[in-house]
This record gives structure tokens, C-alpha cells and sequence, in this order.
């Protein structure tokens, strides 16, 4: 279904011909007037009773994320528990939209949020980072195997990485084909879905003319939400990287009608920056992004930093990093 | 509520410490004017800020001469290095007392906080930087060694932009060796006098800067005050016209920075989501109070819809409101006068049968305001199209191919700026090429920068502020000094010998003639009986004169 | 042993064509000694009309020009005009009745002059612009460009084809086209001029030479709304401040008259006829 929607926009069947000519087709971003804009809607100063309100709303949007070598179950469940119970001297505090962690432990996340996971009637999804996170480099069998496994073990949203290898060297298609197979494999027995997020490693393809076009090529084959990093590259998230992908999903909605998420990952640590960020959405694709099936912060520790603003605003002075949990 | 009515976030007035009541800023001092005093008002809740000075005739004269003497006794004899020092502190202070000059600045004229705090005063604090630099090096100028600075040097400003005008005039004329006499607009007098305080705290000497404030009637004697010896004027076409009549016939060099209509040409190909920026940015930055700002937008028709309806959802987002609410895009209109100017022309607008369209934003009870507003469809014959509205009014008018573009772009008695939107960077520069306006702006609009020289083409005025080309109108070439006589030159060819850094000519080539001009001394004789004249003449005269010359 | 000689026909140049003046109107050009030399055209307010209209035709074309080809162009000219140097000579001799020494100097000196020129065309921008380093991810740059429909009242009562050559060439060398009020009483060596001008490649329409009554011509070229520049260098003679006050009215530039001497080799005299032009552009490696 989803790609009858692409060949409409595309005007044709897909191929790789036909998929080149539609990216390379798309207007140009010049990068001087991008980073502007960011930086003026960077300025915009959000006080008070807007500032309390835009702190909830990041909590709310928080992939709580842990994406090392050294994760454990221990480690996971932790994570999950400051997921679930983000400042526990203060009941008022949202949860966070999901967990991010390694496939292989997908499974004791689940475990480890029973009630709280949107399966069992929660609010909490389990997103797993798939496809040979987070280079990619590995056999398209590897790849939905890796995915496969993940959904199997309960993750609600597979964060797949795209070939950028493939995209560099021109060959669209391919990465088109790729992200169609990993939605695939997103399938459960019963139908439905785990939903995708694909991630374009914007550090990595160095251009934002080459973010608007893997930005377009992952709308059209199906994805869900496109994402811009590993985290595991620098740069991971800018302001003008996600403020350009939210113009294409501001477009692709106009075209369409249909809506498909954003999410920063990676580098967002301060409660200030993750504002612009809401700003940004908010102006650009519109308030109904600030939502969690539509808007992300892909980030670990931004949310001990949204817990001491939040401290602040409740009794009036500073707070300090041992009134917060680790996690 | 939604997250986007941000809750106010005002700039605190608690930074300005003003005065109930300003006087004449005259041989480093503050003193009563004769004219009829006024209030400055803020143009977003038409309150009183405080009552200031006009100067009348015998208040500029005092100017002119304390000038004169700065000139004459100080200023011309200190070195380049220390004029520039006074320079550089003057930057300082501005960098120091930013905030206040920007709170001050939004209060006066209106204009959101966010670009006074953004543009406007890091702009002033950079160009005294720039010209303090400049001071020991006049002799690279391009006028060849040792340049001559011009005296007393008088400057009118407009309220646009009050502060960073003030800032074009001052600093290149101080760094060039001249003293000023400066007439800030009647509506926005207060930065000029703060800054008149930063004048104190530098330590320039006295009467180096003279600042007084009035309306047009005293920029008129300071223009016409004979030892004046420049005029730099920054305004409307009209009143430029009117300076450019009264110095005929006298020794006044003139720089004038006139109106504008500037074509804002966006291709097909364009960088679609910068390019409405651009648009936004060229037309409702400073709500449109610019004399460059780009009112014509010209987009090729293959793409005129798609970029009206994205420009008018961008509109959409745009906040208007108090000027000192860090969050405000769109802030007061400066007058009443100019306010009703913009009514005027945009209702003129649509009875030639424009369509009109505006954002939707509550206006403000008190204060004058103008929602933006696109008129889609204009005519080029249209007098939206034509005539400068100097708000936030867009015309848009479409083209097919680049020489129509171009065409279109050029068809007007205005040539200030441009902007072109493509991607195609030769189609970029052959355009620019082609486009008859002092300052270009591709995929960029309304840039500014102390080394980027600034002016017009046409009937937007000559000279250029900013850069070398803005120092230059500062200054006169090193004094005339017969170089050498050629054997056997006869009455008329008096050959003189090449000097200065651009010739290399082989001797032959070496003598260099001049030819005199026949009745010398009656023309001296003439040229200073009219100088002499000139103030009584001007006024009276010019007006007579402009209905024979036609 | 005499030949009778086949003497010349003065005309007005207009658009690289010598017409008559459409008035029919002509003037009598008497030597130094009072000898009858020849009748010049003078030229009407029509005249005037028709030179500015051909001037602004030429513009883009010579503006457009590149400056390697507009030097080439005006050297051309200079060689011409050193073919021709003898005619000059003798008419700028019999005109302003100087020995032959003198005149031969002032001829030579107007040649050497204008090679001096055409030399400029492609530096006066090196010289007169700059890459500006602005703070800020841009490309700028500022360049001169011709104003485009220069009218010019060349210097009157000496060094005629001296003083033609020397605001004539500066004003042309950019790019400008001039209309340009010959030496009312010397105007031979003008035409001279505009004649080798015409069988040169400077395109017609460039420069258009006027013949007859400075006083009853300026007055209609400085209110003319498609000049866009007044050179008053040889107006002293002329009611010149009104002059200056008429070409107020659509902000010409205006170059008032020498004031005693006129150097005839000077970058000054480029530059007063140019507009700087600065272009910005967005610098991203992204």
C-alpha cells in the first residue's frame, strides 16, 4: 500500500532510474540560509508557564537510550526504571515514550516494564536499533535477521540504519530496496507491525542535499520515522539537520496527507537545547508534531537535565545533579 | 492554550536610566536648544519617553562652529593612531552598554528587541571597529598617499534603523580626520543622544561630535550651513533631491542613501525553503522600514503558487506585537504618519485590483501596527509596484524567463539592492551582472557588514557607506601640487610629470598635461559667491528652479 | 599648379550615422586669423534627444563588452588616430591657431592619451574594487560598473581635440556611451574624431558628438531622465549651478566644471562615471 503511494508521487514505477531522477529533482538546500533560520528559531525564548509546559513535553518525547558495548540486563533494567519513574520526588513528572536499547536486549526491557509497556496497556514502547547498528555493514540477510529477532523478542520500534555506503555512491535504489525489506521484516505473525524508524546517519553524508534525499527516499519506501544518527558519528543531531528533515515531513504531508515522525538522536543533552528543538517542530511542521508518534529525542542524559529545570520552576531555586537519579 | 502562544518573555526597561528630558549634544555638552521642544513617543503604546531639544538656526551654527574648531584645533592635528583609538573605544562602549542601547532602540522606534539586540547594536559596535582600524591607514584608501580629510561634515539620519545609521555616518567620518554635526530623525532621537553620553565616556574631544536633534526644518540649515563641507544623507528620494539641488553650485561633497524598490527574483530551481526566508526576511525584517528591503518579489510562474502558498504558511507564524518581547517578529511601525502612508498605498493596492492578503494576528489596541500583508498579482504598472510603501507590504509579480526577470527587475527610477534565489551558480552571476543596483543578494537578503560597501544606482542616491568605498566619500585626494613643467609648454598645456602609486610609464608618457581652463579666476570668484549665498538661495530658489528645468 | 581643394562637410554623429542637424540649422567655424573654416551643424534640443536615445541603445552592447575587448577596441582607435595624426594637426592648427610645434604636441598628446586610457579598461575594476572580508559565511565582492548614458560638455575655447580626448575616453572605457557637447568654437577636430570613430569597432551609438550651442544644449542633457551622469568639465562658461540643480531632479551624478585645470590622465575621471556593485553569496561546504 505504501508503495503505491510512492509510485504516485514518484510519477512512475520504482526503480533505481526512476528513484535517482526523483531526489536529484528535489529543490537544492542552500546550508548558509538552513543554519540561519535554526539560529533564529534558536532565539526564540519560551518563559514561564510555556517553559513548564515545553518540559513535560520533552520528558514525554524521551527515547531514554542506552547503545553501548558494556550494556547489561542490570544495566537495562535501570534504564527502565528511570523510565518509568523519572523523579521520584515528584509524582507529576511524565513518563518517558519509550526505551531504546540493543536487540538482545529488547527482551528485558519488556520484561522489566511489564505493566508499563504499551503491550500490556502502558505507555512505554521498547525500541530496538537494528540492522548492524550502527555502521550497517552487514548482508541484507544479516540485516532482516537482526530485525527479525528484535521484533520476535517484543520491541515495538526497530531503529534501522541505512546503507550509507550505497546512498554515497549513488545507488538509491538500493538503499530503497533495503528499507522496504527491513519494513518487512517488521511484520508480526499477527499483521501487524513493529513500527521503523530509519536512521540516515546525517553526520555521514556530509551534505544536507544528501539529508533531504535519503530523508524523501526513506518517506517513500515506508518508513515511519526518519531519524538522524547513531549517536555513534559526530556530528549526530543539529537544529539545522532536524529542522530540514521536518520541512520534508511538512512536504510529504502536504502532498500526502500522511504523517511520518522525526527524531534527533545523539548530542541533545541540555534542557535549553531540546526547547529549540520544540520550537523548531512546532514552527515548522507544526504543533501536531509535538507528539510522540510524530516527534522524538533520541538521548540519555538530556533527561536529568529536563529533572533539575523542572526542580527549579517547582520550588523557585537551583537544584543539583545528587537530587536527580543516575540511571 | 498551545505551546505556541509562548508566554511573554519581555526585555526589562530596568537597564535604561533616562532622562525626563534631553537637550543638544554641542562641544561635548548638553545644552538647551531655541527651537520648540517635542516628545519622543513609542510607537507600540504612543506613551511619552522623554522631551527632547530642536535645534534652530543659531543652534546648528553653534554646532557647525564647535565643530569647525574640533576640526581646526584637534582633531585635524591628531594622528591617525590615536583618532582611531577614540574609535575603538567608542566600540567598546557600545559592545558594553549593548543591551541598554537595544532596549532603548526597540522603545523608540519600534522595532522588535531581537533585532536590536541582534543586528542592529552588534552592527554599530562592528563599524566603529572596522573604521577605528582605518584611521593610520588613509593612505590606503585608493586616493593615493596622504588624503586629505574634508572639515566639518554634516549628517541626517532616518529612523529606521537610528542607532546603526548613526553609526554609518560617525565612524568613517571620524577615522577620515573630519568632525560631524548630527540631525537624528525627530522620531528616534534617543540612541543618538545615549550615544552622545558614549561620546563623553570616550573622551573625544569636545565638539568632535555634535548632535542635534530637530525635524526636517533643522536638517535643512545644517545641510545649508556654509562651512559645511560634506553632506551624508540617509532618507527619501524626495528630500535627497532637495539636498542634491542645495549643494549645486558649492564645494559640499554629498553622499545620499535614498528609497528603494528592490526585486526579490526567485527562479524555479530556487533553494525553495531558504528562499522563503529570504522573502520573509527581505521584506518584514524591521517591519519593511527599509530603505533596500525587497519589496518587488519577482518568482518564475512555474513556481509563483507553490511559493505564495508556502510564503503565506510561513506568514502564519510570524509574531506581532510588543517590540520588547524577546519572541516578537513584527514590531510597531515607527509613526502615525507612516502608518497612514502604508494604508494609503496598500488600499490603492487593492483598488488597482491586486489581491490582498493578510496574516491573521491580533493588533494591538494602542500603537500603530500593520499585520504583513502580500499582494498577489500586482501589475508592474501598479503603483504597489512602482512606489516605495517603506512597511510591511510585499508586491508579487512573476516572470517567465531570466531576461524578463531582469527586465522587470530593472524597470524602475530606483536601484538599490537585489536578490536572486537559484541554485545555478552561473545563472547567478550573469544576473548580477546584469541587474542595476548597488548591492546584490543571491541566495541571501539584507546582509550588512562594515567592509561590504552599501548605496544605490540611479535615483537611490550615489556614494557608497561601508568599506574602502565608504571611507573614500570621508576624504579628498592629497592637494593639487604642480609636479613638473614640460619644456616648451605653451599657454594652455602645462605638462606635468606623473606621480602616485597606479602610474608606471615609460618617460615619454611621463609628462602629463592639463589643460586650464580658460577664465580661471572668474570662476573661483563665482563658485565662492555662491557658496556664500547658497542658504538664503536654496531654499527660496531650488523649488523655482525644479518648474523652469522641466 | 593649385588644385582646388574638396572641402569637408561637418556634421553632426549619431548612432555611428552623421546626420545633419534636423533643425538645418548650421554655424559658421572661423579660423584663429578670422578665415572662414567650414559651417558645422548645430545642433537642436532634437538632436540632443536623438544622441541620448542612440547612446542608451548602446550600453548593454559596450557595457557587455569585455573589458580585454573594449581595451582592444579603444587602442584601435589610437592607431587610427595616428594615421590621421597629420589632418588633426592641421585642423587643430588653423582652429585654434597655435604654431605647428604646438599643435602637433597637443595631437600627440591627445593620441598617447587615449592609449593611455584603453590601457584601463580591463584594470580600472582591480583598482577600484575589492573582495570585502565580511563576518560572515559569504562570498563579497564589490565591482565598478559603467553608469551607462554619460552627457558630457567637453572643455570649450582650448586644446580641442586635447580636451575631447581626455572626458570622452575615461567615460568610455567602463562601458558608459556619451553625448558628448563638442568645443563650441573649435568643433572640427570633433568631428575628425567622431569620423574615426566611425570607421573604428567602437559600436555606434557610443559616443555621439554634438556640434553648436553648449549653452542651449546643456540645459536639455542635464534634464533629460535617461542621463544618468553629467560631466560639466568644460561648463564654467555656462549657468552651470543650474545645470547641477536640474540634474538634481532624477540624482544624476554630476562632475562639476575643473576649476582651473584639467588633468587629462587621471583614474578620477574613470571612476566618477561608475557604480560600485556589490554581490554576496553564501559560502557552504554543507
Amino acid at each position: 500500500m505504501t508503495l503505491d503511494l510512492a509510485r504516485t508521487v514518484v510519477g512512475s514505477e520504482l526503480s533505481e532510474r526512476s528513484l535517482r531522477g526523483f531526489v536529484l529533482g528535489l529543490p537544492g538546500v542552500d546550508a548558509v540560509g538552513l543554519e540561519q533560520r535554526a539560529a533564529g528559531l534558536a532565539t526564540r525564548s519560551i518563559k514561564t508557564s510555556s517553559k513548564k509546559r515545553a518540559l513535560d513535553t520533552i520528558v514525554s518525547l524521551i527515547d531514554l537510550t542506552t547503545l553501548e558495548g558494556a550494556d547489561t540486563p542490570g544495566k537495562v533494567r535501570s534504564l527502565v526504571a528511570k523510565a518509568v519513574l523519572p523523579d521520584p520526588s515528584d509524582p507529576s513528572c511524565p513518563q518517558v515514550a519509550a526505551v531504546c536499547v540493543y536487540g538482545d536486549l529488547a527482551h528485558v526491557a519488556v520484561e522489566a516494564l511489564g505493566a508499563h509497556h504499551t503491550a500490556s496497556g502502558g505507555s512505554i514502547a521498547v525500541a530496538a536499533v537494528a540492522t548492524a547498528f550502527p555502521s550497517g555493514r552487514a548482508s541484507m540477510g544479516v540485516k532482516l535477521a537482526d530485525t527479525a529477532d528484535a521484533v520476535a523478542a517484543g520491541a515495538d520500534e526497530i531503529d534501522m540504519v541505512i546503507d550509507r555506503g550505497a546512498f554515497l555512491s549513488g545507488r538509491y535504489g538500493e538503499v530503497f530496496d533495503e528499507i522496504v525489506a527491513v519494513k518487512e521484516a517488521c511484520r508480526r505473525p499477527d499483521g501487524t507491525s513493529a513500527h521503523l524508524k530509519v536512521i540516515l546517519e546525517t553526520g555521514e553524508l556530509a551534505t544536507y542535499d544528501n539529508v533531504r534525499r535519503a530523508s524523501w527516499l526513506a518517506i517513500l519506501a515506508g518508513a515511519d520515522f526518519i531519524k538522524t544518527s547513531t549517536g555513534k558519528v559526530s556530528p549526530a543531531a543539529t537544529l539545522p539537520v532536524t529542522l530540514l528533515m521536518l520541512e520534508v515531513v511538512r512536504d510529504w504531508h502536504r502532498l500526502t496527507g500522511e504523517l511520518v515522525g522525526v527524531k534527533p538522536a545523539g548530542g541533545i543533552r541540555s534542557s535549553k537545547d531540546a526547547v529549540r528543538y520544540l520550537v523548531t517542530v512546532a514552527e515548522t511542521a507544526g504543533e501536531r508534531w509535538l507528539d510522540p508518534h510524530l516527534f522524538r529525542f533520541g538521548a540519555s542524559s538530556l533527561l536529568n537535565d529536563v529533572l533539575l529545570q523542572r526542580q527549579k520552576l517547582a520550588t523557585g531555586h537551583y537544584s543539583g545533579a545528587d537530587y536527580v537519579t543516575i540511571d | 492554550m498551545t505551546f505556541l502562544d509562548y508566554a511573554p518573555a519581555p526585555e526589562s526597561r530596568a537597564i535604561l536610566d533616562l532622562k525626563p528630558s534631553y537637550g543638544l549634544f554641542i562641544d561635548g555638552e548638553f545644552v538647551d536648544g531655541h527651537g520648540e521642544g517635542f516628545h519622543t513617543i513609542s510607537p507600540a503604546s504612543e506613551e511619552a519617553i522623554a522631551e527632547i531639544a530642536a535645534g534652530d538656526e543659531h543652534d546648528v551654527d553653534l554646532a557647525v562652529r564647535a565643530a569647525r574648531r574640533a576640526y581646526e584645533r584637534v582633531w585635524s592635528r591628531m594622528s591617525g593612531s590615536d583618532r582611531g583609538k577614540y574609535l575603538f573605544r567608542i566600540a567598546r562602549l557600545v559592545q558594553e552598554r549593548a543591551r541598554e542601547l537595544a532596549v532603548a532602540e526597540s522603545l523608540d522606534n519600534g522595532k522588535p528587541i531581537k533585532e536590536s539586540r541582534d543586528v542592529d547594536v552588534p552592527l554599530v559596535a562592528a563599524w566603529f571597529f572596522y573604521y577605528a582600524g582605518w584611521a593610520d591607514k588613509l593612505d590606503h584608501a585608493g586616493l593615493g598617499p596622504a588624503p586629505r580629510a574634508l572639515g566639518v561634515a554634516g549628517q541626517i539620519i532616518p529612523w529606521n534603523f537610528p542607532l546603526l545609521m548613526l553609526a554609518w555616518k560617525i565612524a568613517p567620518a571620524l577615522a577620515a580626520g573630519n568632525t560631524v554635526v548630527l540631525k537624528p530623525a525627530e522620531t528616534t532621537p534617543l540612541t543618538a543622544l545615549l550615544f552622545a553620553e558614549i561620546v563623553q565616556q570616550a573622551g573625544l574631544p569636545a565638539g568632535v561630535v555634535n548632535i542635534v536633534t530637530g525635524a526636517g526644518e533643522t536638517g535643512r540649515m545644517l545641510v545649508n550651513h556654509p562651512d559645511v563641507d560634506k553632506v551624508a544623507f540617509t532618507g527619501s528620494t524626495a528630500v535627497g533631491r532637495e539636498i542634491a539641488r542645495a549643494i549645486a553650485g558649492t564645494h559640499k561633497k554629498v553622499t545620499l542613501e535614498l528609497g528603494g524598490k528592490a526585486a526579490n527574483i526567485v527562479f524555479d530551481d530556487a533553494p525553495i525553503d531558504q528562499a522563503i526566508e529570504g522573502i520573509v526576511n527581505g521584506i518584514f525584517f524591521n517591519q519593511g522600514h527599509v530603505c533596500c528591503a525587497g519589496s518587488r518579489l519577482l518568482v518564475q510562474e512555474s513556481v509563483h503558487e507553490e511559493v505564495v502558498d508556502r510564503l503565506k504558511a510561513r506568514l502564519s507564524t510570524l509574531r506581532l506585537g510588543d517590540p520588547l518581547d524577546k519572541n516578537t517578529d513584527i514590531g510597531a511601525i515607527n509613526s502615525a504618519e507612516q502608518l497612514q502612508r502604508i494604508r494609503q498605498l496598500s488600499d490603492i493596492g487593492e483598488a488597482e485590483g491586486a489581491e490582498r492578503w493578510s496574516a491573521e494576528c491580533a493588533i494591538p489596541d494602542r500603537g500603530f501596527w500593520f499585520a504583513p500583508t502580500i499582494f498577489d498579482n500586482v501589475s508592474t504598472s501598479s503603483r504597489i509596484a512602482r512606489e516605495e510603501i517603506f512597511g510591511p507590504v510585499l508586491s508579487v509579480l512573476t516572470f517567465r524567463t531570466p531576461d524578463e526577470a531582469i527586465a522587470k527587475a530593472n524597470n524602475t527610477p530606483y536601484g538599490l539592492s537585489a536578490g536572486i534565489w537559484t541554485d545555478k551558480g552561473s545563472r547567478i552571476l550573469a544576473v548580477a551582472d546584469r541587474l542595476r543596483a548597488g548591492v546584490v543578494w543571491a541566495n541571501t537578503f539584507n546582509r550588512f557588514d562594515p567592509a561590504s560597501p552599501f548605496g544605490g544606482y540611479k535615483e537611490s542616491g550615489y556614494g557608497r557607506e561601508g568599506g574602502r568605498h565608504g571611507l573614500a566619500a570621508y576624504l579628498a585626494p592629497p592637494a593639487a601640487t604642480p609636479r613638473r613643467t614640460a619644456a616648451g609648454a605653451e599657454r594652455s598645456i602645462a605638462s606635468r610629470s606623473a606621480s602616485g602609486g597606479l602610474e608606471n610609464e615609460t618617460s615619454r608618457a611621463d609628462a602629463r598635461t592639463t589643460i586650464s581652463e580658460t577664465p580661471s579666476a572668474d570662476t573661483d570668484t563665482r563658485r565662492e559667491g555662491v557658496t556664500a549665498t547658497r542658504a538664503s538661495r536654496s531654499s527660496s530658489k531650488s523649488a523655482s528652479k525644479k518648474g523652469s528645468a522641466k | 599648379m593649385t588644385r582646388l581643394a574638396v572641402p569637408k562637410t561637418y556634421k553632426l554623429f549619431i548612432g555611428g550615422a552623421f546626420p545633419r542637424s534636423e533643425s538645418g540649422r548650421s554655424y559658421e567655424i572661423l579660423g584663429a586669423d578670422g578665415a572662414f573654416l567650414a559651417n558645422a551643424a548645430k545642433a537642436s534640443r532634437k538632436d540632443a534627444r536623438d544622441a541620448v536615445l542612440a547612446a542608451r541603445k548602446a550600453v548593454a552592447g559596450w557595457a557587455g563588452a569585455t573589458a580585454y575587448n573594449r581595451g582592444q577596441v579603444l587602442y584601435r582607435v589610437a592607431e587610427l588616430l595616428e594615421g590621421r595624426r597629420a589632418q588633426f594637426i592641421e585642423e587643430v592648427r588653423a582652429s585654434e591657431g597655435l604654431s605647428e610645434p604646438d599643435a602637433a604636441a597637443q595631437v600627440d598628446e591627445a593620441i598617447d592619451t587615449w592609449v593611455w586610457y584603453a590601457g584601463w579598461a580591463d584594470k580600472y575594476a582591480q583598482v577600484a574594487g575589492n573582495a570585502n572580508p565580511v563576518a560572515g559565511p559569504y562570498f563579497n565582492i564589490s565591482v565598478p560598473e559603467p553608469t551607462g548614458v554619460v552627457a558630457v560638455i567637453a572643455p570649450q575655447g582650448t586644446s580641442s581635440l586635447l580636451g575631447l580626448v581626455a572626458v570622452v575616453a575615461p567615460a568610455i572605457v567602463t562601458g558608459n556611451a556619451v553625448v558628448v557637447v563638442a568645443d563650441e568654437r573649435h568643433p572640427l577636430s570633433a568631428i575628425s574624431l567622431a569620423e574615426v570613430l566611425a570607421t573604428s569597432d567602437v559600436p555606434g551609438g557610443v559616443v555621439n558628438v554634438l556640434t553648436g550651442s553648449a549653452a542651449e544644449l546643456a540645459p536639455w542633457l542635464a534634464a533629460h531622465a535617461d542621463v544618468n551622469a553629467l560631466d560639466l568639465t568644460g561648463a564654467s562658461e555656462l549657468d552651470w549651478i543650474d545645470l547641477q540643480i536640474s540634474a538634481a531632479e532624477t540624482l544624476k551624478r554630476v562632475l562639476p566644471p575643473a576649476g582651473g585645470e584639467l588633468d587629462v590622465r587621471s583614474l578620477e575621471r574613470i571612476t566618477a562615471f561608475v557604480e560600485t556593485k556589490t554581490v554576496w553569496h553564501t559560502k557552504s561546504m554543507r
